[in-house]
């Protein structure tokens, strides 16, 4: 008996619905074109108008009156100031942190709610952080507008994601690992520092990086503490006062003149190649680890 | 004489808000027990278990099991999956302290210590009281700290280098790494990696080995060295493993219990004696129901 030929070619339903997801596919790419497009146009913008200011003058001079003498040395220098404090700062409380929720705080409705303030502090507006750092650490401790002020205000800001990418790398650590520690005798902060701490070091410095160069964009908050200030000189202690390449960037754009403009956009340059390689050295540092 | 203990007060690490319900549950069972199904073994005991019930949450994982285990003799924990048998070997070493909201009552006696005692350090326990997973787990790190770790965070003052390799030898794997023993210990074999896991637990010098499964990952040939490894451990240390498989508990255990979950599901000691008689005459109907395959 003869049977009909089976026909696998979508027909029908079959038809319209690929038609449907086909379609979809094209509907999400376009979303994702939408950011990479301005995010294209923003660069070829900045590039343009500022390509023409870069130069090692531009890197080693002190901020001018004169657009065409001014220079990102001060700020660079606050910068590096701020981001190397913070760092010193924020990674001990930061992971010290960590620890304690991920491997030794009980399990109770107390620890959620420290977890679930975490995820909030990580969402509160960097002004906040100004206001308190204007409060605490200028006025209450005296710091005034100092890169001390700057760094503990910067740190206080970080800390919620520091703490959150330190958690997420210890909870990469499997647990087998722990109990081979702990079956062997050994106590719960040996197994911390000898199996834990090694195994989520390359996402805590991850996560740290990525916090730092966040960071380095940060401007309202140092505003807020009385980084805004016209600096003429190297910064050698942490109890002077600083400025920082973001602030720099403000104050050219709101000068008048069409210079200053230039100038902005070469400072933008500047701190994109910054941020963007310590996106890159994180994503190193993560690939190195992920295959050994 | 058998010793009955108010449930131990919650430490900090337990959920402070459940309360499970206290009362173990009327043991049915044990009107069905038949009471020769399980005997006391007349070496001397490493572990004198007396009523020993288990809590996750509010779910009863183990009811009043009661057993002494031998010393310098392989004690075999067997039984269908979710009956307890894990349960039971992690209650030895206090390795259910790590889990939270874990609540255990009875007693666990070690050399005629209460390891649940509210005195005892569960690192002091687990000293003596070596482990070995189901699923390999050596650290990250060489061949030689995987071995050495252990000793090194207990204080061990002597020749670490020689420990090392003691460790190995005993643990049969030293000939297959002598020469790589700084390589790290993730790029042995399944089979190597478990050894090297049973030189490390020896190398802290431990009275007995617990082994949850040692075998389930590891491949007919490695089983086989893991076993002749076991029947030669025997002469030194107490072993007491936990398998799924019936035949590696009649090759290489001297004594057998047979471990099933009551209507609750709630693991209960239903018969142990030596082995050679629980696969070849068992007492209890349920014994003979699952090794003769008929569920399980």
């Amino acid at each position: 008996m003869a049977t009909a030929p089976v026909i696998l070619r979508a027909r029908g339903r079959v038809a319209v619905r690929q038609a449907v997801s086909r379609a979809s596919a094209y509907l999400f790419l376009g979303a994702s074109l939408v950011g990479v497009f301005v995010l294209l146009l923003l660069a070829y913008e900045t590039i343009s108008v500022g390509a023409g200011r870069l130069s090692w003058d531009f890197i080693s001079n002190y901020p001018s009156r004169f657009a065409e003498r001014a220079g990102l040395r001060s700020s660079a220098i606050g910068t590096v100031w701020v981001l190397g404090l913070t760092v010193i700062m924020a990674l001990p409380v930061a992971v010290g942190t960590a620890i304690w929720i991920e491997e030794f705080a009980p399990r109770n409705r107390a620890l959620t709610v420290v977890k679930l303030n975490l995820a909030n502090l990580a969402g509160v507006p960097s002004i906040i952080y100004g206001v308190l750092g204007l409060t605490v650490f200028s006025r209450f401790f005296g710091f005034g507008s100092t890169i001390m002020a700057g760094a503990f205000t910067v740190s206080l800001m970080i800390l919620p994601m520091t703490v959150i990418a330190s958690q997420e790398a210890i909870r990469q650590v499997p647990s087998s690992i722990r109990d081979g520690a702990l079956a062997l005798g050994a106590t719960q902060w040996q197994t911390v520092w000898y199996h834990v701490l090694p195994g989520a070091a390359p996402g805590i410095i991850t996560g740290i990086i990525l916090a730092v160069s966040r960071a380095a964009g940060e401007t309202a908050a140092l505003i807020m503490i009385g980084a805004f200030t016209f600096i003429a000189f190297d910064n050698t202690s942490p109890f002077e006062d600083f400025t920082t390449v973001p602030i720099q960037i403000y104050n050219w754009t709101i000068r008048p003149q069409e210079e200053f403009r230039e100038n902005a956009a070469a400072a933008i340059i500047v701190l994109m190649v910054a941020v963007l390689s310590l996106n890159l050295l994180a994503a190193v540092i993560r690939e190195r680890f992920r295959r050994s | 004489m058998v010793q009955l203990r108010s449930p131990r007060p919650l430490s900090e690490g337990e959920l402070q808000e459940t309360k499970p319900n206290v009362e173990p549950h009327s043991i049915t069972s044990s009107a069905a027990r038949r009471p020769d199904a399980i005997i006391d073994p007349p070496e001397d005991a490493v572990f004198s278990i007396s009523e020993l019930s288990l809590w996750y949450g509010h779910k009863q994982a183990l009811g009043d099991v009661t057993f002494k285990i031998p010393v310098n003799r392989v004690t075999a924990l067997i039984g269908p999956s979710g009956c307890g048998k894990s349960t039971l070997i992690r209650c030895l070493n206090r390795m259910n302290d790590l889990i939270t909201g874990v609540r255990t009552i009875g007693v666990v006696s070690y050399h005629g210590q209460d390891v649940y005692a509210p005195d005892i350090d569960p690192v002091e326990v687990r000293r003596r009281i070596g482990m070995v997973f189901q699923k390999p787990n050596p650290f990250p790190k060489s061949i030689y700290e995987n071995v050495a770790f252990g000793a090194k965070v207990n204080g061990y003052k002597g020749n670490m280098g020689q420990l090392v390799e003691q460790s190995l030898r005993q643990a049969a794997l030293w000939n297959e790494v002598k020469d790589e023993l700084k390589k790290s210990g993730l790029a042995l074999s399944g089979g190597q990696q478990q050894r090297l896991c049973i030189a490390r637990a020896l190398a802290v010098q431990p009275d007995v080995i617990l082994m949850d499964e040692p075998c389930s990952a590891l491949d007919p040939i490695a089983t086989l060295k893991i076993e002749d490894l076991i029947r030669e451990l025997v002469k030194d240390y107490t072993i007491i493993i936990v398998t799924h498989n019936m035949q590696q508990a009649a090759r290489v255990s001297d004594y057998t219990a047979f471990m099933l979950a009551d209507e609750h599901g709630a693991g209960r000691l239903i018969e142990y004696r030596p082995a050679s008689e629980v696969f070849t005459n068992p007492k209890d109907k349920r014994t003979e129901d699952y090794i003769t395959g008929r569920f399980g």
